[in-house]
């Protein structure tokens, strides 16, 4: 699904964020990706959302490599994945229903299917009957699985998130995990970047780690 | 700017439209019909958005209306002298009928000689009518208008000539071919003198070509004005929003799609702006009539001022929500494209 190769990234003011970084996560699979901040985790995403472009390497997502997707193109590729974002980034002057439905109109999606799409990713994160209210009458981990139900109304294949649990207490953000498990068990690939690594280490999911731009271990704790 | 919760979906589960019903029977292809999908919601989406922008400068009625009042000022000015040019080209026309040509004859010329060249003049074709007035019958007129009547006594003879006074045939104002009739009469034998006697509605015509080209020049300029306000006005608003174009980029909003509503915003300014000059031209218009008609009837003149006729309030309304729509374009393409997820 992910397919990374002597990718590295190198920034205009001389920076590198990432040094011949390989790795492959399946489709179908979980993984967490840790560090210290700085090391190279948000980076990492970056090239995956084509938000940035590898300075050398090859980055295959899907089976499509990245370096041949024209800027044109973008939109359409970012599409099939979906972004959990650690500050859940809603849109706070409409609703809760208006936010999740928002990647449905932009791509273009039929009425009566956008209606029915956007129940059944809020049904999911059990937030059905708060369809209504707006993004600030909502507390913090309900926010989050605002945004959460807003990557998956697309049914993408793929799911990244940056920090979902960054802003929320132990109990949350393991509601907050058990959510995306569900998602990978009906075989949407889930990569979470995270340094809440006491939290990880329960989850038994693999686990890529990352130091200064290289991957220092990879595997199930 | 990103749709509401569609309420037509309900509409949409029964096809309501019968030509819609037959075509689903008919079972056109899965094709067509999803091209038809994409067009339905692409309108559909134009729609919504155009509705949203209009409401979200309604939301801020205060801020938008003076953006609308200086892009009506702006459009006021040369709307309003071009209303003033078509009256005063409306007034000259009406004096231009009565543009004749004054040919005065040789003192040499008898009654008999003077009428039969009066009535040569006459069967020419640019010549509407023609009217000899001998020396006698012009004394009589001088000594009744002119008010000198008592002088004329201590004169020995008539010093005025017979004058053949010509109206020609034109349609409205064609000073080129009244002026080539005044030429063809000069060169007449036993004319002394042809004169044109509104010489000055020609001149009134220089000026007004002058002020015509003032007005497009102003035009010009205060169009250029508008374009920078509505893309100066249109930059705040994408500045205002740059969390919300980075989100909807990143769940793979195209161009156009962010484009989309700052395009209409654009628009919305733009003919408000124009709907207020409308406005503003005719209270203008209405305010002078008074005054007009007070300034007419002391000459006993008939004319009253007119408006902006339909063809031109159109246009109007066009030309300012197309000129919003160009500059929001402007400041589109200029700040867009630098917001991008980071």
């Amino acid at each position: 699904m992910i397919n990374f190769e002597q990718v590295t990234k190198r920034y205009e003011d001389g920076y590198e964020a990432l040094s011949e970084l390989s790795f492959h996560v399946a489709q179908g699979e979980m993984a967490f990706l840790t560090g210290h901040s700085g090391a190279g985790k948000s980076t990492l995403l970056k090239l995956i959302m084509l938000m940035e472009r590898s300075t050398r390497g090859k980055v295959v997502v899907s089976g499509r490599d990245l370096d041949e997707i024209k800027r044109r193109k973008i939109p359409y590729y970012r599409r099939n994945i979906g972004l959990v974002f650690q500050d859940h980034q809603l849109l706070f002057d409409r609703s809760v229903y208006d936010n999740v439905a928002l990647p449905l109109i932009i791509s273009g999606a039929q009425p009566r299917e956008i209606g029915r799409r956007v129940r059944a990713a809020l049904d999911k994160v059990g937030l059905l009957s708060k369809e209504k209210l707006l993004p600030l009458a909502l507390s913090g981990g309900e926010q989050q699985r605002v945004g959460i139900a807003r990557a998956v109304v697309n049914k993408p294949a793929l799911l990244l998130a940056d920090e979902p649990t960054g802003n929320l207490d132990p109990e949350l953000s393991a509601e907050i995990m058990r959510l995306f498990e569900q998602f990978n068990q009906v075989g949407v690939t889930v990569m979470i970047a995270t340094h809440d690594l006491s939290l990880v280490a329960r989850m038994r999911h693999r686990i890529l780690t990352l130091q200064q731009g290289r991957l220092m271990s990879d595997g199930v704790v | 700017m990103w749709p509401n919760k569609d309420r037509r979906e309900q509409k949409q589960l029964h096809p309501s439209n019968q030509s819609e019903r037959r075509k689903v029977e008919k079972g056109a292809t899965h094709g067509a019909i999803a091209r038809n999908q994409r067009l339905k919601s692409y309108f559909g989406h134009h729609r919504l958005v155009a509705k949203e922008s209009l409401l979200r400068l309604l939301a801020a009625p205060f801020s938008s209306l003076m953006t609308w009042l200086v892009i009506a000022i702006a459009l006021t000015l040369p709307v309003g002298l071009y209303v003033f040019l078509q009256n005063a080209q409306q007034l000259s026309q009406e004096w231009d009928d009565a543009a004749q040509v004054s040919v005065y004859l040789e003192q040499k010329i008898n009654e008999k000689q003077g009428r039969k060249l009066a009535q040569h003049i006459e069967s020419w074709n640019a010549v509407q009518q023609v009217r000899y007035i001998s020396p006698d019958d012009a004394l009589e007129e001088f000594k009744e208008f002119s008010g000198f009547g008592d002088a004329l006594q201590y004169l020995n003879e008539n010093p005025l000539p017979a004058v053949v006074v010509v109206s020609p045939r034109t349609n409205g104002v064609d000073l080129e071919s009244t002026q080539a009739l005044l030429t063809r009469l000069q060169k007449l034998p036993d004319v002394e003198q042809a004169q044109l006697d509104l010489q000055w509605v020609d001149r009134l015509f220089r000026i007004m070509a002058l002020g015509q080209r003032m007005a497009l020049t102003l035009g010009l300029l205060l169009g250029v004005a508008v374009l920078l306000v509505v893309g100066n006005t249109v930059r705040l608003a994408i500045e205002s929003r740059r969390a919300e174009i980075v989100v909807v980029k990143l769940v793979g909003a195209t161009d156009a799609f962010v484009r989309r509503p700052f395009l209409y915003t654009g628009i919305w300014y733009g003919l408000g702006g124009g709907l207020l000059a409308w406005l503003l031209v005719n209270v203008v218009i209405y305010w002078l009539s008074g005054s007009v008609a007070e300034l007419v009837a002391a000459y006993d003149g008939d004319f009253g001022l007119s408006g902006l006729g339909f063809l031109a309030t159109l246009s109007l309304w066009i030309f300012s929500a197309l000129l919003g729509l160009l500059g929001a374009w402007l400041a589109v393409g200029r700040h867009l494209s630098k917001i991008e997820p980071r």
